[in-house]
């Protein structure tokens, strides 16, 4: 067993932590992390609860490959109701704490209640306690982990914590761990903040000691990992130039989302690549792009670590920022740079080295931007909002100026951190926000790829392309290629990547090793580590279970199937250029038949068969 | 032949395999806080350095041990403690100038990289070969062979 079979409960009304045995019967059918803790969380938490009452809980989930030799297993997932949403949030981070958690004997902290005043969680092996936290409060994320590491007096303690953004109320605010990893979407900061949790401190020194079979996971972990080496995806794109690898090839299909999704294609995709990244600049000679990084356990490495350009001027005037830090991935220059129509690669990874500061996730926060500056230029909004700030697509000024807004919650800031839906509805222009549930969309048109406008529009935490990413088979041809611009079989596709992603989620591992695995890949190194008989057919099944669970949540939480839509510009703006000009996002062709794949009624409810063949809830 | 581990900090991610399959090795579990081997992040600088014992030939641990715990294994080279003999009492670990001898809490024995009797996991573990095991006599090598790729005799002739 790979489970350490401990869960940390903490009461922060009352101050007190306590330990329990986990569930090994629901372990056995939800595997762990996002899937173990959505059972948790359905079971202590009432679906109609407000996201920022002290009745929500906030669940930190490790999963059973989390802390071992497994390439990628380093990853746990923060799990809470989403106060972007109001459905069932789930982001999932790398970077190293999960694994210093587990290191530390628990699967998994529930935090619930909320402290009357500012704390922190710190956590040493078997001891846990909050310790006031009314100094680091008001502080960004960075101060606060140098204080933290300070008053603790010990360098190697990992630290997850919130920003001023989340204290500030944005709604999109994220967990931030190790300075620049995040538990990005979905504003599970703002959770975070409500309950006066500032941040979770842990060292580990315990170990994972307890697989299942040592020799067997020795091995079969080995060759797993040359599978990785191997593969061009995770052996060589990922490493050498991170997600950013996909700017140019998603600019080229005509689905990279343009100043607010009016446009497909971006005329400055190249200047915000991953190539225009390892480009030697003009001032120093120093490319953006320092070196790549890896989360614990990460034989891919794709991270990104970065500097800004000092004589750029957002930086120009703040030594503080001249060092290096997290860089962008894909998701962050789009959202930052194309969505916003910024091609001024300094300024994204200034806005992303902002993002990460004051923790903020920098796809909700870009493309709430891109609302903001569509409503700017429709006129609806104007200077005397933002403060003379001109809020036109393609200003650097302005996303930076946004940026430093959000992280403090000033002026526009309180409007910026809304969201884009709530944004366009607070200026009566709700047709404006690129969202679905609330959630802003990452970087793919669905009018280019198809199979992207189910994913969004069904996904259970609101517009993701983390939850069925068939950007891998319609575009690169993963596990196997299908015509991008065509609707036919994508209601299986999605339901497939959906059910697969549930389970990888769950187990540990992050989801780019699918790029070179599959569940056949990752069955065995799971059932090494653990007793339960892990087959591939078995993870799928789960797998398929915790996406039922998720939804089942999210319909008593008040959702229905009116929710699974699309904004009408994706579903009636066709196209302008490049491949998929003149086409829309054929979501009324795909949704019918995702439904009946589901086992789902025609309005998108599950059904009592349904439940009961999954052992759901009732 | 003798060899060494030969370390390249360049190539270094900061995955952490090494010190999993360090602590692994030498203590059955998955736990870099007990790993012979360390990874440190320069997090401003954008540096990952692996960094473990050298090895010296006139070991500074070795000299100081008062009950002559620490042996050179002579088919390695490495500098083993021997757990039967070790008192635990740390005068290797203030000895030692680059702080590679540790003290285990857990035992009351220090700790120090023994190459694993000749088949070092951290090298076996590394996926980028940051860190290698390598003759003793030739660790600089890949680095000469580096440079010498950069002496190009032909680049003036057009």
């Amino acid at each position: 067993m790979s489970w350490t079979r401990k869960i940390l409960r903490v009461n922060l009304a009352e101050g007190s932590v306590s330990e329990e045995p986990l569930n090994m019967e629901w372990a056995d059918q939800y595997i762990g992390q996002r899937g173990l803790a959505t059972r948790y969380f359905v079971e202590e938490t009432n679906p109609k609860c407000d996201p920022l009452g002290s009745d929500n809980k906030l669940i930190f989930a490790t999963g059973p490959l989390t802390g071992t030799m497994a390439s990628t297993g380093g990853r746990y997932s923060v799990i809470t109701k989403s106060p972007l949403t109001g459905a069932i949030a789930c982001s999932n981070s790398g970077g190293f704490i999960g694994a210093e958690l587990k290191s530390a004997g628990w699967d998994m902290v529930i935090c619930e209640g909320r402290s009357p005043s500012p704390v922190m969680l710190h956590i040493v092996d078997d001891r846990a306690e909050l310790l006031p936290a009314d100094d680091i409060w008001g502080k960004s994320v960075w101060d606060a982990d140098k204080i933290i590491h300070q008053k603790l007096n010990d360098p190697q303690i990992r630290i997850a914590a919130i920003g001023r953004s989340a204290e500030a109320g944005c709604l999109y605010a994220a967990v931030i761990n190790d300075l620049h990893r995040a538990a990005g979407r979905s504003g599970v900061g703002t959770v975070m903040a409500s309950k006066n949790l500032k941040a979770m401190a842990v060292r580990g020194t315990l170990g994972v000691g307890n697989v299942r079979d040592p020799k067997q996971f020795m091995q079969v972990t080995a060759e797993q990992k040359q599978v990785l080496a191997e593969n061009a995806v995770t052996g060589q794109g990922l490493p050498a130039m991170g997600t950013q690898v996909l700017m140019n090839v998603i600019n080229e299909i005509g689905a990279l989302p343009t100043n607010n999704m009016r446009e497909v294609q971006f005329e400055d995709a190249n200047k915000i690549s991953a190539e225009a990244m390892a480009e030697p600049r003009e001032s120093d000679g120093k490319p953006n792009l320092t070196t790549n990084a890896a989360c614990f356990g990460c034989t891919i490495a794709c991270g990104r670590i970065s500097t800004i350009d000092q004589a750029h001027f957002t930086v120009e005037n703040k030594p503080e920022y001249w060092g290096n830090s997290g860089g962008l991935e894909y998701e962050a220059a789009w959202a930052l740079g194309a969505d916003t129509g910024v091609g001024d690669l300094d300024a994204l990874t200034y806005a992303n080295f902002v993002c990460n500061e004051d923790g903020f996730d920098p796809i909700s926060f870009g493309a709430t931007v891109a609302a903001a500056m569509e409503l700017f230029e429709e006129g609806v909004i104007s200077t005397e909002q933002t403060d003379g700030m001109e809020l036109r697509f393609g200003s650097a000024e302005a996303l930076a100026w946004c940026a430093e807004k959000v992280a403090t919650g000033e002026g526009f800031g309180t409007d910026l951190g809304l969201g884009s839906k709530r944004l366009c509805e607070k200026y009566g222009r709700p047709e404006l926000s690129m969202t679905v549930k609330g959630q802003e969309f990452p970087a793919y048109d669905p009018r280019g790829v198809q199979g992207m406008g189910l994913t969004y529009a069904t996904s259970n935490r609101g517009a993701c392309h983390l939850r069925s990413y068939t950007v891998a088979s319609e575009v690169l041809g993963i596990p196997e290629k299908t015509d991008p611009l065509s609707v036919d079989g994508k209601a299986g596709l999605v339901k497939a990547f959906q059910d697969a992603t549930a389970a990888v989620d769950s187990t540990g591992l992050c989801v780019f090793t699918t790029f070179a695995w599959s569940l056949d890949n990752i069955a065995p190194q799971v059932d090494a580590a653990c007793e339960g008989g892990w087959t591939a057919e078995k993870l799928l099944e789960a797998g398929e279970r915790i996406w039922n669970l998720e939804r089942d949540y999210n319909m008593r939480a008040g959702l229905t199937g009116a929710d699974d839509n699309l904004p009408k510009r994706l579903l009636k703006d066709a196209a302008k250029t490049g491949p998929a000009e003149g086409k829309v996002a054929g979501l009324d062709k795909m949704l019918p038949e995702y439904y009946q794949l589901r086992g789902w009624t025609a309005d998108g409810q599950l059904t009592d068969e349904t439940r009961s063949k999954f052992g759901l809830p009732a | 032949m003798l060899r060494s581990l030969n370390i390249n900090p360049d190539k270094c991610t900061g995955c952490l395999q090494c010190e999993m399959a360090c602590s692994f090795e030498n203590e059955g579990v998955f736990n870099p806080a007990k790993s012979r081997i360390k990874i440190f992040t320069f997090h401003e600088e954008g540096r990952f350095v692996p960094y473990t014992c050298t090895q010296c030939d006139e070991a500074w641990c070795l000299h100081a041990c008062p009950v002559e715990a620490i042996k050179m294994n002579r088919e390695t080279g490495a500098m083993e403690v021997l757990d039967s003999v070790c008192v635990g009492c740390k005068v290797c670990t203030i000895a030692c100038p680059f702080g590679t001898v540790n003290y285990n809490q857990t035992t009351g024995k220090v700790i120090k990289c023994d190459l694993c009797g000749g088949d070092p996991q951290c090298a076996a573990a590394c996926p980028t070969e940051a860190i290698t095991y390598v003759d003793a006599d030739a660790t600089g090598l890949e680095k000469m062979r580096a440079w010498a790729s950069k002496t190009d005799n032909q680049a003036h002739a057009n």
